[in-house]
């Protein structure tokens, strides 16, 4: 039998039980995403696109899925706890309130997405799925298909959110387990906010987390969202980020994965008006047998529009990185400006990185660039630091920090960029490689 | 304090060292003086234990231990200091974070505690005062857009920051105006013990009219072919090394 063949089975046994505690805007694309899904097959590495990593393979393990919303209890947890702002929890794919709801702006909405698009089904149906839409892919498809909640955030023209929204995603069951998570941000005309989410893992289980973000951002509208990946390595996180910026709009995106098993990030930003601004960051560090695979997209449909788009990664022992940035320039879009930089440190020869820069460019007047480097430790470097007293584990570590760094100055929430800086540099000292009461990562 | 006995070593199989002798003891200033290529610099990298290097045949004895079993780290731990004739530069490491690192792990060795902010930051401001180098340095990545004389400032700095027993000044000299010359040419006499000692490599009089030497050696085809006073530094001078290498090649 097929790894497709065993949920094609599953759906058809329990899409009843699938559908009946779910909205109806969840419910409406359904059927047809899973015949999607079924057409695709999930990607293997013969498809150009997962090159460097096995998704099917991910899939194969029996996993077992919440379709009956059980509650399930969890002790939180969280990395960063200083920023001091709005925090939520999505526990596996069922969104939890907190103790304390913590009052928000008038008209600002927060909350899990089923309840949203109970409550709200005009809102929710007007944005739900119109961004996943545009990407065909199998995963995605797999998602809209057994979604059944998430986190939903509805930010109304004008309101500025007065401090960022944090939302940790905890991974948590007590067989190998899978969740389909969705969220789903609104930030209207002329609004401002700010989203960290993190993800966690929290049992010796195998975990695969298949997530869709769908960011809708307005004319003027300002967005900055953070990831923090730091799950343990028996997880495969596939998270797949949709953009759509209107006019004017600046959206700043900062994807850090600090720990992992399996990482596959596709990212898709939209520019899709004039004068839009897209900051794309993120930065992968990887020891053992971890992947981290970021898959971009910045596609300039509207002229005068501006994207900076840098990625890092750290690999080391033999972990394996890839990086694929496309750029893509419609006809008609000039006055673009894209600039792309992947760098790449492999601290040792058994780590492997990938790199994939693309541009596709059908405008005449633009301004764009891409590059791509794959480097080692500076030798000089190093003897240049042992030779003033430093050993060699803190000197690498100085080195490997200093490379990061940059992706970490792009944050522009100082409580988080200091809480970043300590758990990167916590990272490279091997001391976050196991996590509080989990045994997987020796 | 240093015993170099019949030092030979290598870069990829070719031989550069061939047979150093060499004894600095407390409180003195050695010039090594000598013709392009007659491995000057190998024989500092060599004392620093740069990897690039290869000892084959020979001893160097440190206050009583045995220098080339020794890491990098542990050599300069041990009150060893090279001053580069390149110093490097590392982008992203700020030269505060580098200085309290070698401080701190100096300290480790030492079997003290790390030292506290407030005492560090009065250290690097009273050090910096000693080469008179720009307090903005300090929040810079190391040596990063350094003009040459700025570099060569930085080295002397850190050299008074983890107060050596040994410094070795590899052509500390060259690229360095005037002006640059004297500051760090102070900056080292000021460091100037009656317990420490100094090597200075350098292929010109000039510096040594500021760091004043009490033994110059000429080094030349990887061996010590001469050894006198400072008198003898005005002689290279004058006449340049042909003189030595005819001596010697006759031989």
């Amino acid at each position: 039998m097929s790894i497709e063949q065993s949920y094609i089975e599953l759906y058809k046994e329990h899409h009843a039980d699938l559908k009946k505690p779910c909205a109806d805007v969840l419910n409406a694309g359904r059927d047809e995403a899973f015949t999607r899904f079924e057409s695709l097959g999930f990607p293997t590495t013969r498809n150009e696109d997962y090159l460097y990593t096995d998704l099917g393979k991910a899939f194969s393990v029996d996993y077992g899925l919440n379709l009956n919303r059980l509650y399930i209890p969890v002790a939180f947890r969280c990395d960063v706890p200083s920023i001091n702002g709005y925090l939520y929890y999505v526990v596996n794919d069922s969104f939890y309130a907190t103790q304390q709801q913590p009052e928000l702006p008038e008209g600002v909405i927060i909350c899990g997405l089923n309840e949203a698009a109970q409550k709200y089904p005009e809102l929710v149906g007007k944005y739900y799925n119109r961004q996943a839409a545009n990407a065909k892919t199998a995963t995605m498809a797999f998602n809209e298909a057994f979604v059944q909640d998430g986190f939903f955030m509805y930010v109304p023209k004008g309101v500025v959110l007065p401090k960022p929204v944090q939302l940790v995603d905890i991974m948590r069951a007590d067989v190998d387990f899978m969740a389909n998570s969705r969220n789903l941000v609104i930030i209207e005309e002329g609004a401002k906010a700010q989203l960290l989410e993190c993800a966690h893992t929290q049992d010796p289980v195998q975990f695969l987390c298949n997530r869709v973000t769908e960011v809708f951002v307005g004319e003027n509208a300002s967005f900055e969202y953070y990831s923090l990946e730091n799950t343990h390595n028996k997880t495969t996180n596939i998270s797949s980020l949709m953009v759509k910026q209107e006019a004017s709009s600046n959206v700043l995106i900062n994807a850090v994965t600090l720990h992992n098993g399996l990482t596959r990030n596709n990212v898709q930003v939209d520019l899709d008006g004039e004068n839009a601004e897209v900051m794309l960051c993120g930065m992968a560090i990887g020891d053992k047998n971890q992947q981290v695979d970021n898959f971009t997209l910045i596609n300039h449909n509207s002229p005068h529009c501006r994207s900076h788009e840098l990625f890092k990664y750290v690999l080391d022992d033999s972990a394996v990185g890839a990086f694929a940035g496309k750029i893509y320039v419609a006809p008609g879009a000039q006055k673009t400006e894209a600039l792309m930089t992947n760098k790449n440190l492999c601290a040792t020869p058994t780590a492997k990185m990938k790199a994939k820069p693309q541009l596709e460019i059908y405008a005449d007047d633009v301004k764009c660039s891409h590059g791509a480097t794959v480097g080692q430790l500076d030798e000089a470097a190093l003897f240049y630091m042992r030779s003033r007293g430093i050993s060699v584990k803190e000197a690498k570590l100085l080195l490997k920090f200093a490379f990061a760094a940059d992706v970490i100055e792009n944050i522009r929430i100082d409580a988080l960029k200091d809480r970043i800086h300590l758990l990167v540099e916590k990272r490279f000292r091997g001391e976050l490689s196991k996590c509080a009461g989990c045994v997987i990562c020796q | 304090m240093l015993t170099i006995k019949n030092l030979h070593a290598n870069i990829n199989g070719k031989e550069i060292l061939r047979g150093i002798n060499l004894q600095v003891n407390e409180g003195e200033v050695h010039a090594i003086m000598g013709p392009n290529g007659s491995g000057k610099s190998t024989l500092s990298a060599v004392l620093t234990g740069n990897p690039l290097f290869t000892v084959t045949e020979g001893e160097v004895i440190f206050n009583g231990k045995n220098l080339l079993e020794m890491a990098p780290e542990d050599r300069s731990r041990e009150g060893i200091f090279l001053s580069f004739q390149y110093p490097v530069e590392i982008p992203g490491v700020s030269m505060t974070n580098f200085m309290r690192a070698a401080i701190n792990e100096h300290r480790k060795y030492k079997g003290m505690d790390p030292i506290s902010a407030s005492d560090f930051l009065k250290l690097m401001r009273e050090k910096k005062e000693f080469v008179e180098l720009d307090s903005k340095l300090a929040n810079r990545s190391v040596n990063e857009g350094f003009s040459g004389g700025e570099k060569k400032r930085n080295e002397i700095f850190q050299m008074a920051m983890l107060d050596p027993k040994l410094s070795i000044l590899d052509e500390t000299d060259s690229g360095l105006d005037i002006d640059a010359l004297r500051i760090v040419a102070s900056g080292v006499n000021k460091l100037k013990t009656d317990h420490n000692a100094c090597i200075v490599i350098t292929h010109y009089q000039r510096l040594l009219d500021y760091i004043k030497p009490d033994i110059v050696h000429v080094l030349y085809k990887g061996q010590i072919v001469k050894t006198a006073g400072p008198e003898l530094a005005l002689e290279l001078e004058d006449r340049g090394y042909d003189w030595i290498k005819q001596e010697i090649d006759a031989q």
